[in-house]
């Protein structure tokens, strides 16, 4: 019993709370570009002491909407506004104005033994939704499949569902794991596994598969030929200014924002 | 004077102390509420019979589906898997230190034994992900070793110690008198252990056994390391599952705040808290009911 309310409270505690202090910038929004505000917003503070940020999650949705009630001053989305949206903002008279900040890119993965090299985005999905069960309708050695999924709620599950899976759902056996670290982890550690990452957490224990016949890299991201890749944005109630310009610019600079970008395990712009 | 001084001391240290005890229990109860107030609203969205029973959890789908019957088997299938692993274990270990262990010897082991539990959640956890899980695949040529019998024995390390030390304790208060009546007419040492020793302890030995698995039960590092999480019955020890805490540690940092997977999530913590709730008053009623009194509980 103890344990249970331990669990909860911890699981409370992680919950995206309120400023506490007054701020003179709040940021809101996506949790997939929340580790990269983070990050920039960690870099920004330290090098204008005297500006506050308050900094938060709650989804896209959440900070999109917020923007569109001025109730922060710059929301993160992992996806693009929606029209409703749109229209719903200028009926506030509010002009949102999206930043591409950066790409997200996520790579499949597979064990390092595994001689599989390309997938094609149908295949992935079949092999998601558990209709190919073997290495070998791929090419493969003839081992089963292990297929390794992300939580839900992850803004890495969100992508792969929209782009891979299409409306159709994950199957049920699917492990799931609550990191790209764990995936790497558990993917290294098991012949039969293939599992999605986002690119920055590639490293040699695994093996990345191209998809299509395209390989994950930072440039066939940013050239558009790589499927599985998103762009995130910031958006600005109307055309930033002052503290929310300078922070914007801050993000875009290939010098300062954009190096935290690549560090946060994404895909920075330049 | 004197007296009165005394008095007014006796008050103050008797409200201090009350206030002391009402600030635990107050925590407990506002965690309580908050829980159910934050779990309660996913019923306006699916039945209470949908929810237990639905074999689909899908809380981002659109539409979404919001059945745990899976992950409650499978929290119930990794804890029942770990108590019969972790239950002789432990018992066991707790009749060897008591009954038949040297002095100097129980002195070493069970502080050794007690270390265990002190190990934290997510070692044993990383400890079943890389050691474990690849030695379980390779010796059973599974296709996972993540899986509910990985979990189940993990589980099992964390509850020995507990099982173990209050079960030794249990048999090491029975009075020297019924042993030595025991031997006396003419019992063997083990015989005495069976049958007079035991059942003289049941009492003490049933709460450490309830409180081990109630630890199993909630735990959630090791079961969100090494379960595997597939949202699935599991049809062998082998396959993977997903148990109600590694669910809710999973999900609930990205969930939308007060969106209908929140309020599910809040839900299945509704459903643990209730499971453990039965757990501690099985205990509680074990001990009551079979309570060592004096010498004459036999």
């Amino acid at each position: 019993m103890k344990k249970t309310f331990v669990i909860l409270l911890t699981v409370a505690l992680l919950f995206p709370a309120g400023s506490v202090w007054a701020a003179n910038l709040v940021i809101k929004g996506s949790t997939t570009v929340l580790p990269i505000a983070q990050k920039i917003v960690e870099a920004y503070m330290k090098e204008n002491p005297d500006v506050k940020i308050s900094l938060s999650g709650g989804g896209s949705g959440n900070g999109i909407k917020a923007i569109i009630d001025g109730t922060t001053d710059i929301a993160n989305s992992s996806r693009f506004i929606k029209d409703k949206e749109v229209a719903l903002a200028v009926e506030k008279s509010a002009y949102p104005v999206p930043f591409a900040v950066a790409y997200d890119c996520i790579v499949p993965v597979v064990h390092s033994s595994n001689t599989v090299q390309n997938l094609t985005l149908n295949q992935l999905k079949d092999i998601y939704m558990g209709k190919i069960r073997n290495w070998k309708d791929l090419g493969g050695p003839s081992w089963p499949i292990v297929v390794i999924s992300r939580d839900t709620s992850s803004g890495t599950y969100e992508v792969w569902e929209s782009l891979v899976m299409k409306k159709e759902r994950v199957f049920p056996a699917a492990l799931l794991q609550a990191s790209s670290g764990a995936i790497v982890q558990a993917v290294s550690k098991n012949k039969n596994a293939v599992g999605y990452i986002g690119i920055g957490y590639l490293d040699a224990s695994i093996k990345a598969v191209a998809v299509n016949g395209v390989e994950g890299s930072a440039k066939t991201t940013l050239d558009g030929t790589f499927p599985i890749s998103r762009p995130l944005f910031m958006f600005t109630r109307g055309w930033p200014e002052k503290d929310a310009a300078s922070f914007i610019n801050y993000v875009l600079n290939p010098e300062k924002g954009q190096l935290l970008v690549k560090e946060a395990g994404f895909v920075p712009l330049y | 004077m004197n007296n009165n001084l005394r008095k007014i001391q006796d008050r103050i240290l008797k409200h201090f102390f009350f206030f002391t005890a009402l600030t635990s229990t107050a925590v407990l109860f506002m965690i309580a509420f908050f829980l159910f107030k934050e779990g309660i609203p996913i019923f306006e969205k699916v039945s209470i019979q949908d929810f237990i029973l639905g074999k689909y959890w899908y809380p981002t789908s659109d539409p979404p589906d919001f059945g745990i019957f899976a992950l409650i088997v499978a929290s119930l299938s990794v804890t029942l898997l770990s108590a019969a692993i972790a239950i002789p274990l432990g018992v066991m270990t707790a009749i060897y230190l008591a009954e038949i262990a040297s002095y100097r010897l129980r002195e070493i082991v069970k502080p050794v034994v007690e270390l265990l539990a002190a190990l934290p959640s997510v070692v044993i956890g990383f400890f079943g992900m890389v050691v474990v899980a690849p030695f379980l695949q390779n010796a059973f040529n599974l296709a996972t070793g993540l899986n509910l019998f990985n979990a189940a024995l993990m589980l099992a390390f964390m509850s020995i110690p507990t099982i173990c030390s209050i079960s030794e304790d249990a048999i090491y208060s029975v009075p020297h008198s019924l042993r030595e009546a025991s031997l006396a007419l003419g019992a063997t040492h083990l015989e005495t252990i069976i049958r007079v020793i035991l059942p003289a302890s049941i009492s003490g030995i049933s709460t450490a056994v309830i409180l081990g698995m109630s630890r199993a039960i909630g735990e959630t590092m090791v079961v969100l390391m090494v379960a595997g999480g597939a949202a699935m019955i599991p049809l062998s020890i082998f396959d993977p599952v997903r148990p109600l805490p590694a669910s809710i540690a999973a999900e609930m940092a990205e969930a939308p705040f007060r969106g209908d997977h929140y309020f599910a999530l809040f839900a299945t913590g509704i459903v643990l808290f209730l499971f453990t709730l039965l757990f501690n008053l099985i205990a509680d009623h074990v001990a009551h009911k079979y309570k060592q009194v004096g010498e004459a509980s036999l």
